[in-house]
């Protein structure tokens, strides 16, 4: 007890080195939390752009579809199987789709485009399909009308409440034809979906294709995205052999090595970070060292045991290293918070090439307390590893050339 | 009287593989129980040396020193540092104590390593606070004592583990004349009253002047060895 009351007491012995001590540990846990934080704010952010925007976390489709998507891979739709996945409370909802491709023309203009038959209502509470609308009305059940991207209205030289038609192939060969007003037009970051996309009430898309009550996926959103693997895994338990059920990760591989890929540049990034903070705290143990060498010789000197002292040193490093960990974790909580709600928005060209790709421009953070923590403990590791170079020192100090002039 | 310190035929030498360098060539010591000795001689000449082999900071690269019959040259490390807790008592020239305790912590100090019981600490405290005539001061941390006033505390320190002997390495040197005035009649009365064993390396004539036991090195040999009262050693 009185080496802890010692080693407090001469924590602020030299408040200056103190100090400095603290100070590069709390700033090395501040940097460390955000640097770790923004990471995953990012991905978080990429993987919720790309997923609720039109994926969805879970596909379940009929077997072989992502193979063949062509509109005989689909599958009758079934209460009973969307009741049996709502049963789990980790699935929040369902929405059915019944996807195809068709022709859409207006005068002399033709333009291939994905035609997406949704429950307007239920596809809404799961990628807010809605908030993308910049132009007229929802869509409604049951009506007659067309929601058009931006790029494909565009393209096609059309105007909202225009009228459109679309010309393709039904179910099992039959032929599918079907005139269409633009009720509303919609906008998607993604260059690519927003020249080809056009969406029909469900009931509208399956008279188009000839598929009553036929559906090529249905969408599931979950409660927690990282468990999406083992979710998917019961639902496929719970489907059968005659669904296919695919996470986001299984879908779209492309965006998952993306995410990898980054994930490793940045391990890079915060192991260069770790290294600048072990510089700093090691910086701040050679001064103590060289400080205190007279000190350390004559405690040895007049009789305490080098186990005794090393215990001491031990302490002191605690004290301070633990002070600085728990002070970088309670600063770093509201400015995480701060930027999650305010996230870094990127501006000019680089704004434009993100979004160009669907992405938002914005570097959010994650307030995942596991950045707090882990990132805490992991600059009190390296705190603590840093203390046995005193503690070398200890068990090498000779009293005599300590105590040298 | 019995023989506290007995250094038999002692040599430290240095730069043992070029040129070497006698810092203490063969010395042959006795020290008493309650002499008040002195360690005299120009600087190099290894007065320092000497106490840090007699106080077993540093061992002899020959012959043996032995401290109340035990032979302290053939100690382990830490079994070393146990002894110098229980037997010996330092004073050093400067930073002596410890700045972030009191002077009362600094005294306290050596009985807590000693695992000492409070109340014994507490007494033993006070009697020595009232030896060094420092009782008003037991709560000043050492940056508000005078630099006499930390040399008393650091000899109530030396004295808190009950020692054999005390070694002081030129424990006046940074002292005005009344500091080590005082500081040598407390050292005086603790050795006459207590029979405390006191051997001091300085350059001050006052020092020498107030020792019962002049030994004189040059070049790390004793040149004389002279008993001022009641004894006169030959080596």
């Amino acid at each position: 007890m009185w080496i802890l009351q010692l080693a407090w007491k001469n924590l602020w012995r030299n408040r200056n080195r103190t100090a400095i001590t603290m100070a590069s540990i709390f700033f090395a846990v501040v940097l460390s939390v955000l640097t770790s934080s923004i990471k995953t704010g990012i991905f978080d952010n990429l993987i919720k752009n790309v997923v609720s925007f039109y994926s969805g976390y879970i596909q379940i489709h009929k077997q072989g579809y992502w193979d063949e998507q062509i509109l005989d891979n689909s599958f009758e739709n079934s209460t009973v199987l969307e009741r049996k996945l709502l049963n789990d409370p980790r699935i929040t909802d369902i929405t059915p789709r019944l996807e195809s491709f068709a022709l859409a023309s207006a005068g002399n203009i033709t333009k291939g485009c994905l035609v997406v038959g949704i429950d307007p209502q239920k596809e809404d509470r799961i990628t807010r399909l809605s908030t993308k609308l910049i132009a007229g009305k929802y869509l409604q059940a049951g009506h007659n009308t067309a929601l058009v991207s931006e790029g494909l209205l565009k393209r096609l030289q059309l105007q909202l409440y225009d009228t459109l038609v679309l010309i393709g192939q039904g179910y099992h060969g039959a032929t599918a034809a079907g005139k269409y007003v633009i009720s509303g037009v919609a906008k998607f970051g993604s260059p690519d979906l927003n020249d080809r996309l056009l969406y029909l009430p469900l009931g509208t898309a399956q008279v188009l294709f000839e598929a009553p009550g036929i559906l090529t996926s249905y969408v599931l959103s979950i409660q927690d995205p990282k468990q999406v693997n083992t979710i998917s895994t019961d639902a496929q338990q719970l489907a059968g052999k005659e669904y296919e059920v695919m996470s986001w990760e299984q879908m779209m591989p492309d965006i998952k090595q993306h995410i990898k890929t980054d994930s490793s540049n940045m391990v890079v990034i915060q192991l260069i970070l770790y290294l600048l903070i072990s510089f700093g705290i090691f910086g701040t143990l050679l001064m103590m060292m060289a400080e205190r060498r007279f000190e350390l010789g004559m405690l040895v000197a007049i009789g305490m045991r080098k186990s005794k002292l090393a215990l001491l040193l031990l302490s002191e490093s605690i004290l301070t290293v633990l002070a600085g960990c728990l002070l970088g974790i309670l600063a770093s909580i509201p400015i995480v918070w701060y930027l999650q709600k305010h996230p870094i928005r990127i501006t000019g060209n680089a704004a434009k090439a993100y979004e160009r790709f669907g992405f938002e421009a914005i570097f959010p953070t994650s307030t995942d307390s596991a950045h707090f923590i882990n990132q805490g403990l992991m600059v009190l590791l390296i705190g603590l590893v840093l203390s046995l170079y005193p503690l070398l020192k200890v068990t090498r100090l000779n009293p005599v050339i300590s105590m040298k002039k | 009287m019995s023989t506290v310190i007995d250094a038999h035929n002692i040599s430290k030498i240095y730069n043992k593989e070029n040129i070497p360098v006698y810092a203490i060539n063969n010395v042959h010591l006795h020290i008493n129980q309650g002499e008040f000795t002195a360690l005299v001689g120009p600087s190099g000449s290894g007065k320092t040396t000497l106490l840090n082999l007699i106080g077993g900071l540093d061992k002899p690269d020959e012959g043996k020193i032995e401290i109340n019959g035990i032979d302290i040259t053939a100690m382990s490390p830490n079994k070393l540092i146990d002894f110098r807790l229980r037997n010996i008592g330092f004073v050093f020239q400067s930073f002596n104590l410890i700045p972030v305790l009191t002077a009362r912590e600094n005294v306290e100090f050596i009985m807590q390593l000693q695992g000492i019981n409070k109340t014994e600490r507490e007494a033993r405290i006070q009697t020595l606070f009232r030896q060094i005539g420092l009782e008003d001061k037991m709560d000043s941390r050492p940056s508000q004592l005078s630099g006499g006033q930390q040399q008393r505390v650091a000899v109530a320190r030396a004295l808190a583990s009950k020692p054999q002997f005390v070694l002081a390495d030129e424990p006046t040197a940074n002292l005005d004349t009344a500091s080590a005035s005082n500081l040598l009649d407390i050292m005086a009365l603790l050795n006459k009253e207590e029979n405390i064993t006191f051997i001091f390396s300085t350059h001050d004539a006052r020092v020498i002047e107030r020792a019962r036991r002049v030994i004189t090195l040059v070049d790390g040999r004793i040149t004389s060895d002279t008993a001022k009262v009641d004894t006169h050693v030959q080596h």
